[in-house]
């Protein structure tokens, strides 16, 4: 307050900024402007053949877009889905595979992390599975399953185990000395110790674990459900086979906004965990 | 030790069997690599002798600081006060019995706070007295929360997290935290080093005005002579490490409560001031001609 008085010429200097010189309304600005101009060259190179035939003109795809984010929820058949149905088919799968999985790696990354012999004896198995491909795990996945929506929700498993295992292990090792040395003099009991001081001082490594994981359930599911039936990527898959290209490009779309919601869930998660230690 | 300075004590009449703390002949080596790996990869480490035979007796209710040239061991040696290392040789008693393991009848206060970052003050507070006495009741938990944050002039400032703190306002909560839990003594490994001259300053009066309350057992590491001086019953010199050892023991008789004006106005001030800086100087100076040399 004090200091505010005290400068009344940086304030009104301040206050009588022009807007354009606003960071956020210049990138804005630029945003809008470089989106109009790739709207523009797509719509102008669509129409007189630039790119190879059967390319959608911009607007052909907004109308398109338009259409089914309006009509999301129909039904007519397995093959013909409201994309609103699809989204939460994928969407489904991923939160069942993504909550198994984090329930497995977040306990397990702590028992690990707490453990220098637990470390050792699974470091192995974990730096042995964490560069597969989520896709080889596919067949095995159908083989032992036999069941496609199954194998789906197996995929997003495995696939997005790891990161948060990886993480949720070097958070609780990595845990300040400073900390512990308080629990230390305090006298605290190990499980005390572990409950009270580790799990949140590591929790944010765990957020940002969870975080990945998100990022890779999402990428997998898309890639999955192409060979799978039902989902996204089952659709873009069916209007590939249709040779619908709007349709694929409204698709495409929809994945990455869902991606992004999901990740700013998370982002904003991980501020909230983070009281000040990375900011 | 070989011209006369002002109340100094030999360090081996210090003995004594009413002393609350007793460090008898301590040392402290930490162990180097000589293993087959560490030879393969030419990255063998000498043993390191930080402290030799150390002795000292802390009575109950004195103020003793610990100065020394920087890397002498006087965190090595508070560590193994609060038992979170273990001692190499020789003993530590307390109130008689030997320290095996922290506890919570020390309690400590670090340089850099040491705060849980996701717990607010009263969080900080509370989970330090729960820890000690899990069965403590909600009314006295509260209680005893709500009177150290007054005791360090936080009040107001509860529900707030560490990271929205200044640097001197965390060490309060530091040092309520170390005093909740009643303990019978006080530990602190340079509780203002990481302070501006001004907060420092502010603190240190805190500290004395605090100690005047409780009259706790208090044992600081310390690199100013000042505070050293404002604070302290007693101040142990160390020498510089390797092997360091206690070079003297200086008897600081300024009555309280203390000042850091009216101190100064005591005929011995300017005595054990010349003392201390002496021994001061003459330790690092070593260390430095050490490091040149070799
Ligand atoms: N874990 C360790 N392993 C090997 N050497 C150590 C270890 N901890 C400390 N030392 C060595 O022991 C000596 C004393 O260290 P210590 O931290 O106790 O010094 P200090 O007096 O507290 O120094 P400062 O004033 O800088 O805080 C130093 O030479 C240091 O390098
Ligand atoms: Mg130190």
């Amino acid at each position: 307050m004090a200091a505010s008085h005290s400068t009344p010429g940086l304030i009104v200097a301040e206050r009588q900024a022009p807007l354009w010189q606003n960071e956020n309304v210049r990138a804005f600005a630029l945003f809008m402007l470089s989106l109009g101009i790739f709207l523009l060259f797509w719509e102008i190179g669509a129409k007189s053949g630039w790119f190879v035939k059967g390319v959608p003109t911009a607007t052909e795809t907004i109308k398109e877009f338009w259409w089914w984010v309006t009509n999301p929820f129909y039904r007519n058949g397995p093959n013909d889905l409201g994309i609103g149905w699809n989204l939460l088919i994928s969407l489904r799968r991923v939160a069942i595979g993504y909550i198994a999985a984090s329930l497995v790696a977040v306990p397990l990354g702590i028992l690990i992390g707490i453990s220098p012999v637990a470390f050792k004896a699974f470091n192995p198995y974990v730096q042995l599975l964490k560069p597969i491909s989520p896709l080889a795990w596919l067949p095995l996945g159908l083989y032992l399953l036999r069941d496609s929506e199954k194998t789906g929700i197996f995929i997003i498993f495995i696939s997005s185990i790891w990161p948060t295992l990886i993480n949720t292990t070097f958070g609780v090792a990595n845990v300040n000395q400073d900390y512990l040395d308080v629990s230390k003099t305090l006298g605290a009991s190990r499980l005390w110790t572990i409950w009270k001081v580790i799990i949140p001082a590591a929790l944010p490594n765990i957020v940002s674990g969870l975080r990945i994981s998100m990022g890779i359930a999402w990428l997998v599911i898309v890639a999955a459900e192409m060979l799978l039936g039902t989902g996204l990527g089952y659709f873009i898959w069916n209007e590939w086979n249709n040779l619908s290209i709007p349709n694929i490009l409204v698709a495409i779309f929809i994945i990455g906004l869902t991606g992004l919601v999901l990740d700013s869930l998370f982002a904003a998660l991980e501020k909230f965990v983070a009281f000040g230690r990375n900011s | 030790m070989s011209t006369a300075p002002v109340n100094v004590i030999d360090p081996v009449d210090t003995r004594s069997s009413t002393a609350q703390l007793s460090v008898r002949n301590v040392a402290k080596v930490f162990p180097g690599k000589k293993d087959l790996f560490s030879k393969l990869t030419g990255k063998t480490r000498r043993d390191f002798v930080a402290i030799q035979d150390i002795s000292l007796d802390i009575e109950p209710n004195t103020f003793v600081s610990i100065i020394g040239p920087s890397g002498c061991g006087k965190s090595t040696l508070l560590n193994m006060i609060a038992g979170l290392s273990p001692v190499s040789g020789g003993e530590i008693l307390l109130n008689g019995a030997p320290i095996t393991g922290p506890g919570p009848d020390r309690g400590m206060v670090f340089q850099n706070y040491a705060l849980m970052p996701w717990m607010t003050v009263e969080e900080n507070l509370r989970f330090a007295v729960e820890t000690v006495d899990p069965k403590i009741s909600a009314k006295k938990r509260d209680r005893i929360i709500k009177e150290h944050i007054q005791l360090v002039g936080l009040t107001g400032a509860e529900r707030k997290h560490p990271h929205e703190l200044s640097g001197g306002m965390r060490q309060r909560v530091g040092i309520a935290r170390a005093l909740a839990i009643n303990p019978q003594m006080l530990l602190m490994d340079e509780p203002f080093g990481a302070l501006d001259a001004l907060t420092r300053g502010f603190l240190q009066d805190e500290i004395e005005r605090i100690w005047e309350q409780q009259r706790k057992t208090v044992i600081m590491i310390t690199h100013s002579i000042e505070e050293a001086l404002l604070l302290s019953d007693r101040i142990v010199m160390m020498t510089r490490g390797p092997a360091a050892r206690i070079d003297e023991i200086l008897e600081v008789p300024f009555p309280r409560p203390r000042n850091r004006d009216t101190i100064q106005q005591h005929p011995a001030y300017k005595g054990l001031k010349a003392e201390m800086e002496s021994h001061l100087f003459r330790e690092t100076r070593a260390v430095e001609a050490e490091r040149v040399g070799g």
